[in-house]
């Protein structure tokens, strides 16, 4: 009993000390976000006279309103495609039992672990010769198709363990195989789906090689990618750029703060199945 | 009748999967094509591309610069793998008795920042936590420690390890958590059998813990060291591979080479170096790891 306490009191200062640990780079970012600009501040310093407007100026400087739509089309491109064009292969390889499968599950899985740095130069010349570089579309085709392996991984996972005497009483009805997945198998993959998009859109939003890559006009990429030019502007002025990364965070903090329980759960699933 | 219906169906699910493959070998496939080809040939990405052999490769492996940047991938892994692996070990198993409790919830969701953010941010925050007027040296400077405080991604020895400190911030909250996971689905009665034998914590830790987590170990080995061998962003943005070349790795070597130095071919042959290391080291990983009742 008097160990079990022990080990109990243990593990809350560990849990403390770990919480700081991840904690303390964000409290010296946003400390540091509010000396005066153009300033060399201290680490972890309290300013006397809080410069609440360097948001404000980070903000325009950074053309937020301007970022968080060229990422928030980038997202709308990728995640509804890739989840469609997933689902229908998922389906397909883990229900249907198509001939081949075991062979076409096998390429895809060989794709998981491939690093983007591996194929990112002739992506270059391909999306060049496509006519789309420095467009929107240069990062969500490539996307779309990079994400494709863990997107059919994961839809496949769910549809394995759908029972098959659901799509035999549909049959029986007369549904044809497009409306069986439409009409039963889409509905239920609801929650394989949705922890899907999660992971797409967060993976969507912080992309970086392909933005810095393929797209020259900061405005047009990630938020990721935008984040890259806007330390190369504003590197030099410290509390500015902290004051900018800190805006760029925001969006995200506040969706994953939103769905905190469903991103958790995606991201270690996630994980395992990767 | 009924077999041949069934069999015209079989054959009608590849319909299903057509738009699926055509994504994945157009923007996939094809460009991993395109990086094997490229690397036999020496192509500035302007002219005429000349038939190079197997230069590029041997390039790759006795140019000092080029293969430092391997071994610099491959350092990274105790940073990025090791670290967080063994730390997220003691961890877990020390707060396993507490994980339903209020404040591990909080904890939860707080550890968990670091995989949600853009790495591009992590790389900007700790870039100014190890700058010469940093937190960092703040601290180090409070315990009486100033003769050790410098601009750490600035000096030649500690370049590398730093950018190492931020992986490693990165991916202890999602290893803990993977693990921790792992712990919660161990049968309690084997703990409890084994305090009752006598079993300190240690004994608890290497006879029940460590083999049943032996999926989830995997999982974080593979995840940390696939994300050591092709980091990109963290290194781009916090030394751009400096100072020298002392914390270059492969994928912005990579980069450098194909869109600053127009290398295009030497850029692919590593691009196909760095591709094969990775599957080399994710694959025997998942089948050491694999559990192998399923």
């Amino acid at each position: 009993m008097k160990t079990a306490r022990r080990e109990a009191w243990t593990g809350r200062v560990l849990l403390l000390v770990l919480m700081a640990f991840t904690l303390m780079p964000f409290v010296s970012l946003f400390v540091t976000a509010l000396h005066p600009s153009g300033t060399y501040p201290l680490g972890l310093d309290w300013p006397d006279d809080p410069q609440w407007g360097n948001f404000a100026d980070a903000f325009t400087a950074a053309r937020m309103t301007e970022l968080l739509t060229s990422s928030v089309l980038i997202v709308l491109g990728v995640v509804p495609i890739s989840l469609v064009v997933a689902t229908m292969a998922g389906f397909a390889i883990g229900h249907l039992r198509i001939p081949g499968r075991r062979f076409v599950f096998v390429a895809f899985v060989l794709g998981l672990t491939l690093p983007f740095e591996g194929i990112i130069t002739p992506l270059y010349y391909l999306v060049r010769d496509m006519g789309i570089l420095n467009t929107r579309w240069a990062i969500i085709l490539p996307l779309i198709g990079l994400f494709m392996p863990f997107s059919v991984f994961w839809m496949r996972a769910h549809f394995v363990n759908m029972p098959e005497e659901l799509s035999e009483s549909a049959r029986i009805d007369g549904a044809s195989t497009w409306q069986l997945f439409w009409k039963v198998h889409v509905p239920l993959a609801a929650p394989a789906t949705s922890s899907l998009a999660i992971l797409l859109f967060l993976w969507t939003w912080n992309q970086f090689l392909l933005a810095i890559v393929l797209v020259d006009d900061p405005l047009q990429r990630t938020m990721s990618g935008a984040l890259g030019a806007f330390q190369g502007q504003w590197g030099t002025d410290i509390p500015l750029l902290c004051a900018g990364s800190l805006l760029i965070l925001t969006p995200t903090l506040l969706v994953f703060l939103i769905f905190q329980r469903r991103f958790v759960s995606a991201l270690l699933q996630g994980s395992l199945k990767g | 009748m009924k077999a041949a219906v069934q069999r015209r169906r079989n054959w009608a699910g590849w319909l299903f999967v057509l738009p699926a493959a055509a994504f994945y070998v157009v923007f996939v496939i094809q460009p991993l094509a395109m990086t094997v080809q490229y690397s036999l040939y020496s192509w500035d990405g302007i002219g005429v591309a000349a038939w190079n052999g197997v230069q590029n490769y041997l390039r790759v492996f006795t140019d000092p610069d080029l293969f430092a940047a391997i071994l610099n991938a491959l350092k990274l892994i105790v940073f990025f793998s090791a670290v967080p692996v063994v730390l997220g070990l003691a961890i877990a198993a020390t707060i396993r008795r507490i994980a339903a409790s209020r404040l591990a919830l909080v904890a939860r969701t707080v550890i968990f920042l670091p995989q949600v953010i853009p790495l591009v941010a992590a790389g900007i925050t700790w870039s100014w936590l190890l700058s010469s007027t940093g937190l960092v040296n703040q601290l180090l400077t409070a315990i009486g420690l100033e003769g050790v405080t410098r601009a750490w991604l600035g000096d030649f020895s500690t370049a590398l390890p730093a950018v190492g400190v931020i992986g490693a911030w990165v991916l202890l909250g999602l290893c803990t958590l993977l693990l921790l996971a792992g712990m919660s689905k161990i049968d309690p009665a084997l703990y409890e059998a084994a305090r009752l034998d006598g079993a300190g914590a240690f004994r608890e830790f290497f006879s029940i813990t460590l083999p049943s987590l032996r999926q989830e170990i995997g999982v974080c080995v593979t995840v940390t060291v696939v994300a050591a061998l092709a980091s990109f962003d963290i290194v781009y943005i916090s030394t751009q591979g400096g100072p020298g070349n002392a914390s270059m790795v492969p994928g912005l070597e990579i980069y450098y080479l194909a869109f600053s130095e127009r290398e295009v071919g030497l850029a692919s042959a590593l691009a196909v170096v760095l591709t094969v290391l990775v599957i080399a080291c994710a694959l025997p990983i998942q089948w050491l790891t694999r559990d192998r009742s399923s």
